[in-house]
């Protein structure tokens, strides 16, 4: 169990003020565009107007894949509310994503 | 083309693999030059045997001694961790890492901070990796130890798809890299990493057996080249690591005929008219009190005459026991030492195992470049190892001094009154042996002194009495009384 702000228990949405994500890929692959759309369906409908996205490429800029302790790709990390997380993949699964970013509890 | 005897030399290699050489002391003579360039390596061992220290020193050597820079990427321990743990050893990364010739990155993967969901692939190391090496140019890689990912990530398949890839992929970059691994039961490594790198692997070992540790290493494999594949002794020190292979070069020496004085003019006459070879090996045994210190003290004190420096290894007494007893013979080695031509080093066998021993020897040796070594006795090694395990060591040194033409003097302590079976075992490394043996003759105990073999001399086949006394040792012919009974 993750310990939710606000006291919410189950599966209570936690309300955040706004969530600061970053998606990190590399080049325009397969996986990075399917990432991508899916965070932006999955933002509009479980996040509407309380989130930011930032897209990374690291293949412009890979000195940045070091800070956020980045292996796969794509990696999205949640930099805030903290505490950081991280969900690796396609983010195809949504139900992982809302375990992901602390939507829902952990099963 | 090589002549037969610089092939005999060194390990052969098939022609276009190059080599890189790690700088670590034995190591390259064991590979014949160094680890496959441009090529993955694997070493592998369980937790302690020093498979990071190996992998670092690899890296810290090849920036410092053959310009090729280096980036350790570390899945375990973080920067400032390394940094401190490598300095006992003398390396600076700091400083290296301010002259771009050493870069760390710590990748840091933890499973419970991570939620997988779909496919992903393992861009982000390569990424991190190549900006790593692009970003000081290296030639040398490590990483230490890949097995992390496998318990960060949970997708195996990926995983083991990506790994296969990475070391493509390194290859293609033309780095030299160092992957470590550990130990697994019945494989090599835990996560059979073994099946990816197949251009080089390396064991590594920490045993404890009779309470002394000891660490060896062994080539496990090494595509296209030749390689020792004993296992090798190596230690762990302020200079970092030493493997001390026997030199492969085994019969290849040059051999000398300059002949040396044993420090006893009637002695010389036994041997030829001239004494010992120079470079050859020595043995003297005998039972306690036969007179071997002795003798091996005048052989001691005639390479300090000659201006030779001299190192002495003393196992059964100190340093100012050994020059205070060598008076009575008349023979003063306090100037020898004062001088700087010898040196005495005293240790009890049984304070190190028999490798630290053989390094403590090493080191003594390449320090103070003797032309003569005196090891007495080296049966007092059979207190922290096996007969076989002694030759061996006994073979090492041989072979390492030879090449240098340094001259070696074994006593050997017997209990019996012949040779014991583990003079004989040593006797096929030996060029002359000398047997000192008491003989108690109508009350009287007497020593007498023989030649039972030297090599490439006519040498006398006749016992003859060792006399001691302050004027110093001499040899009579026994006396009439004594008629043949010896």
């Amino acid at each position: 169990m993750t310990p939710k702000p606000g006291g919410a228990e189950s599966a209570a949405p936690v309300d955040p003020e706004v969530c600061e994500l970053r998606l990190y890929v590399a080049g325009q692959t397969p996986k990075s565009v399917t990432a991508l759309a899916n965070l932006k369906s999955f933002c509009e409908q479980h996040l509407a107007g309380k989130y930011r996205i930032e897209v990374i490429d690291l293949l412009e800029q890979p000195q940045l894949a070091r800070g956020d302790q980045i292996l796969a790709i794509p990696t999205l990390v949640r930099r805030l509310p903290s505490p950081m997380r991280k969900i690796i993949g396609d983010l195809s699964n949504t139900e992982r994503v809302l375990v992901g970013l602390d939507l829902r509890a952990r099963s | 083309m090589a002549t037969l005897a610089s092939d005999l030399e060194s390990p052969a290699t098939l022609p276009g693999l190059l080599k890189a050489p790690t700088g670590i002391a034995g190591l390259d003579e064991i590979t014949g030059g160094g680890l496959p360039q441009g090529r993955p390596t694997l070493i592998c061992g369980s937790a302690g045997c020093g498979k990071t220290l190996m992998a670092m020193e690899f890296l810290v050597r090849g920036a410092t001694e053959y310009g090729e820079p280096g980036v350790f990427m570390s899945f375990e321990e973080g920067t400032g961790e390394l940094i401190q743990n490598v300095r006992s050893l003398g390396f600076d990364l700091d400083d290296l890492i301010a002259k771009n010739q050493f870069a760390i990155d710590y990748v840091h993967v933890e499973r419970s901070e991570i939620e997988e969901t779909g496919e992903y692939d393992l861009d982000g190391l390569f990424i991190r990796l190549g900006y790593a090496i692009d970003s000081i140019g290296a030639k040398r890689v490590v990483l230490d130890t890949l097995e992390a990912l496998f318990s960060g990530l949970s997708n195996q398949g990926i995983l083991r798809a990506e790994l296969r890839r990475l070391f493509r992929w390194l290859k293609d970059k033309g780095v030299t890299a160092v992957i470590t691994g550990e130990r697994g039961d019945g494989a090599l490594t835990r996560y059979g990493l073994e099946e990816y790198i197949s251009d080089c692997v390396i064991l590594l070992d920490h045993r404890v057996t009779d309470q002394l540790a000891v660490r060896r290493l062994r080539i496990v494999k090494y595509r296209g080249s030749l390689h020792g594949t004993n296992e090798y002794p190596f230690l762990i020190d302020e200079r970092g690591i030493e493997v001390l292979p026997v030199t492969s070069l085994g019969l290849e020496h040059e051999v000398s005929t300059e002949r040396i004085s044993t420090g006893i003019p009637a002695l010389d006459e036994m041997l030829g008219g001239e004494g010992y070879f120079r470079g050859s090996s020595l043995l003297i045994s005998g039972g306690a009190g036969s007179g071997k210190t002795s003798l091996a003290c005048c052989f001691a004190d005639a390479a300090c005459r000659r201006g030779e420096r001299c190192v002495y290894f003393a196992f059964e007494e100190s340093p100012g026991q050994i020059v205070r007893n060598m008076l009575s013979l008349g023979l003063d080695l306090a100037p020898c030492v004062e001088r700087g031509l010898l040196r005495i080093q005293a240790a009890r066998p049984t304070l190190h195992g028999l490798e630290r021993h053989l390094v403590m020897m090493h080191k003594a040796i390449r320090d103070f470049q003797p032309r003569v070594v005196v090891v007495d006795p080296v049966t007092n090694f059979l207190s922290v190892a096996t007969g076989a395990d002694v030759k061996s060591m006994l073979l090492r040194l041989i072979d390492f001094l030879k090449v240098q033409q340094v001259t070696l003097l074994f006593t050997s302590l017997t209990h019996g009154t012949e040779a014991e079976e583990t003079d004989v075992g040593i006797s096929s490394l030996i060029d002359t042996w000398l047997l000192l043996r008491q003989v108690e003759v109508d009350g009287e105990r007497n020593r007498d002194l023989s030649v039972i073999k030297s090599r490439g001399m006519a040498h006398s086949r006749r016992a003859r009495e060792l006399v001691f006394s302050e004027r110093g040792i001499e040899l009579a012919d026994f006396r009439q009384t004594r008629g043949g009974g010896r």
